[in-house]
């Protein structure tokens, strides 16, 4: 990186990440979720921005704003829709309760960093060294998706996996080729539509978005 | 232009389909649209026997032989699910259920998600391969939930949620790739990094330990489409919920689409770590596959349940095949993958036409199929026997030549493993296939059955069969086929 400040920035950025990552699996309230989500889609965009900068790269510089539309504002937006039909709405129930879900974080920031040591020794640069950030942000995601029940916690476990790989696409290769990149981005938007859907539908049929009590298929 | 063409054709159906209020001239078109995608795929592995790799869309479409391979698969089984998706939008037309709208949106739905899976195999990309391979989520998210009941609704939650999480694996997966690819010196920069052709070039030159950590992320990710286990869950539920031209073409192709996209990473891994690394990780999730589906199948009580599980042995034998990975093995994994979309195509549709005449598919239910239908019982455990890889079926000799490779190998221990969970399903679905066709003997007079339903039914059989019997015409395909991911 060329730059003190725009490293700062993109270390910050990658911080803010992971924490907003820990702060999904700390807070049971299902709105604080979504504003979760904002911050993280603001700090992948800045990344992504800081990136276009530095590198004089027109087509990282369009990234920078598809993200920031898609992440930061269209996402989260149609998440909180979700959630206002459920006011109130908690995550009453996780399978493992906070205080174990944090130490649990920690235990996975501390594998992604064993994990991802390859990468940064065969490659020392500044950036390459962020990588097991984006990695532990992946593993917290699985976790919130493997202990969460209700439909909104799960999305959310999803969009933190796809933030993670976002994340360590920017630091590791300064993004993947534009047209993945936009294709990538248009995909988990439409999945999260699709998703939304599902969930108003369940809503209106079932009354809940509980998805431990949608247990009619299974073995 | 021949690779735009069979792109185009779906995207142009799906239009016309949107565009014009739903009749069966328009389910005719649609079926006629997808004989064109088998007539291009046929002239494309006519072009590459000529070793001419077509191309199309300003290098963005390659169909080399393995491309042309698949979508000779891709529209042979569109072909067959859309002459039976005019029978299942008539009845539920006529039923009441749904409107004629509903059956514009089920066609459109239907074409994109054709053109997403051939989009897949014919991307000169490994990004854009990806993408494309997730867009076949999203085209069939709503299709698995057409009928809108609690259990669809169920089923596609999961369908979505699963396989969006595995498919951002194998994104992360297709990153590592990617960033190893950049640190190759003098290798291409940019967008062309990925290509199939450059990244091959330096495959050999790719850093070990990230392509590792990229493999592993690639066959869970990838793996999750696939059906293989651990990520296998969705998959039963998937395709007994969805109507059953939509589960023929979920279970016949796009298994085998996700399929695809594994054999190109794992010729590029091969290259840079040797074959021992993705062999390991392959049996592991194919003999893992096996398990469950030997474990499951026998509580099954429902058609379309007991013929997803089979889906889930037949990937797993098939990643086992991939594991092998010598030229006879790999061909016989692409026979495997034509022999077994269309006997599960064949099994999906007649379930269909189950369900529709017999307003059930618990197998308690519908004993005796054999005297009272004769025509659907016979397609039914014809398509069964085919599907257990007896011959004269093509099955038979893919997993012949497959256990083959896997013995030349020394892949023989699991090759036996493999062939004890066979024979625990084998056992399984005799028991449920003989209820089925023979149990119960009720004297009744018996009914026919269509020919709408009949004709392509018995044709897909007789395909499965000639291709069992004859290596012509398709051998010297499956060869030129199996060499481009072996080296």
């Amino acid at each position: 990186m060329r730059s003190g400040t725009a490293l700062d920035l993109v270390q910050l950025a990658s911080g803010v990440v992971l924490a907003g990552a820990v702060l999904a699996l700390w807070r049971r309230d299902l709105r604080a979720l979504t504003s979760v989500l904002v911050l993280q889609g603001a700090a992948l965009a800045t990344l992504a921005a800081v990136l276009a900068v530095e590198g004089g790269d027109v087509a990282l510089g369009v990234v920078a704003g598809v993200v920031l539309l898609a992440k930061a504002i269209v996402i989260p937006s149609l998440l909180a829709r979700v959630v206002r039909r459920d006011p109130g709405s908690r995550e009453t129930a996780p399978l493992v309760n906070v205080p174990a879900s944090l130490v649990g974080a920690a235990g996975l920031v501390v594998l992604s960093y064993l994990v991802a040591g390859r990468l940064t020794a065969l490659f020392p640069d500044p950036l390459t060294r962020l990588a097991p950030l984006g990695l532990a942000t992946v593993l917290i995601g699985f976790f919130v998706l493997t202990t969460r029940r209700k439909a909104v916690s799960q999305i959310v476990g999803l969009l933190l996996v796809d933030n993670g790989v976002a994340l360590t696409a920017f630091l590791l290769t300064a993004g993947v080729p534009l047209l993945v990149e936009l294709g990538a981005s248009l995909d988990v938007l439409l999945v999260v539509v699709v998703l939304q859907v599902l969930a108003t539908t369940m809503r209106a049929r079932l009354g809940h978005v509980d998805l431990d009590q949608l247990r009619e298929l299974h073995d | 232009m021949l690779v735009t063409a069979v792109l185009a054709v779906p995207l142009a159906a799906g239009a016309l389909a949107g565009a014009l209020p739903w009749r069966r001239a328009v389910g005719w078109a649609m079926v006629l649209a997808n004989a064109a995608v088998l007539g291009l795929g046929i002239a494309l592995a006519v072009e590459a026997d000529h070793h001419r790799v077509a191309g199309g869309l300003d290098g963005a479409l390659r169909a080399d032989a393995l491309s042309a391979f698949m979508v000779v698969v891709i529209g042979t089984i569109s072909l067959l699910a859309s002459i039976q998706s005019i029978r299942y939008l008539e009845a539920e037309i006529a039923g009441g259920e749904h409107g004629a709208r509903h059956a514009s949106l089920y066609s459109v739905l239907v074409e994109v998600f054709v053109a997403c899976m051939l989009a897949a195999v014919l991307s000169a990309n490994l990004g854009t391969l990806w993408v494309a391979v997730e867009a076949t989520t999203i085209a069939t998210t709503f299709l698995v939930g057409h009928r809108r009941n609690d259990k669809a609704l169920e089923a596609s939650w999961k369908y979505v949620l699963i396989c969006s999480v595995g498919i951002a694996l194998a994104f992360f997966g297709t990153v590592l790739v990617y960033f190893a690819a950049l640190h190759v010196p003098g290798h291409a920069t940019g967008a062309s990094v990925l290509d199939w052709t450059s990244l091959m070039r330096a495959s050999h030159r790719l850093d070990p330990g990230v392509v590792r950590l990229a493999m592993a992320l690639l066959v869970l990710g990838y793996g999750t489409k696939v059906g293989l286990a651990p990520m296998h869950s969705w998959l039963p539920d998937a395709h007994s919920q969805a109507p059953a031209p939509v589960s023929a073409l979920m279970s016949g192709v796009l298994l085998t689409v996700a399929f695809y996209a594994l054999l190109r990473f794992k010729a590029v891994a091969d290259a840079a770590l040797g074959p021992g690394f993705t062999r390991g990780l392959l049996v592991i999730v194919g003999l893992a596959s096996l398990l469950v589906a030997a474990s499951l199948l026998l509580t099954q009580r429902d058609v379309k349940r007991m013929l997803a599980y089979h889906s889930i042995e037949h990937m797993g034998l098939i990643a086992l095949g991939a594991a092998a990975g010598t030229t006879l093995a790999i061909a016989a994994v692409l026979l495997h993958i034509l022999g077994h979309g269309l006997a599960k195509a064949v099994l999906f549709l007649a379930s269909g036409e189950i369900l529709l005449v017999e307003g059930t598919s618990e197998i308690e239910k519908i004993p005796a199929l054999l005297t009272r239908r004769p025509l659907l019982g016979g397609i039914f455990g014809f398509g069964l026997i085919a599907l257990l890889g007896l011959p004269p079926f093509s099955l038979f000799v893919s997993e012949l030549n497959m256990i083959r490779g896997e013995v030349d190998v020394g892949l023989g221990w699991a090759a036996g493993l493999s062939l004890v969970a066979m024979a625990v399903i084998f056992a399984a679905v005799m028991a449920h296939g003989r209820h089925l066709l023979l149990g119960g003997r009720r004297i009744t007079t018996p009914s026919a059955t269509p020919r709408l339903v009949g004709i392509p039914l018995v044709g897909g059989l007789v395909a499965c069969a000639a291709f069992g019997l004859s290596a012509w015409p398709l051998q010297p395909l499956l060869d030129a086929a199996a060499r481009v991911v072996v080296r």
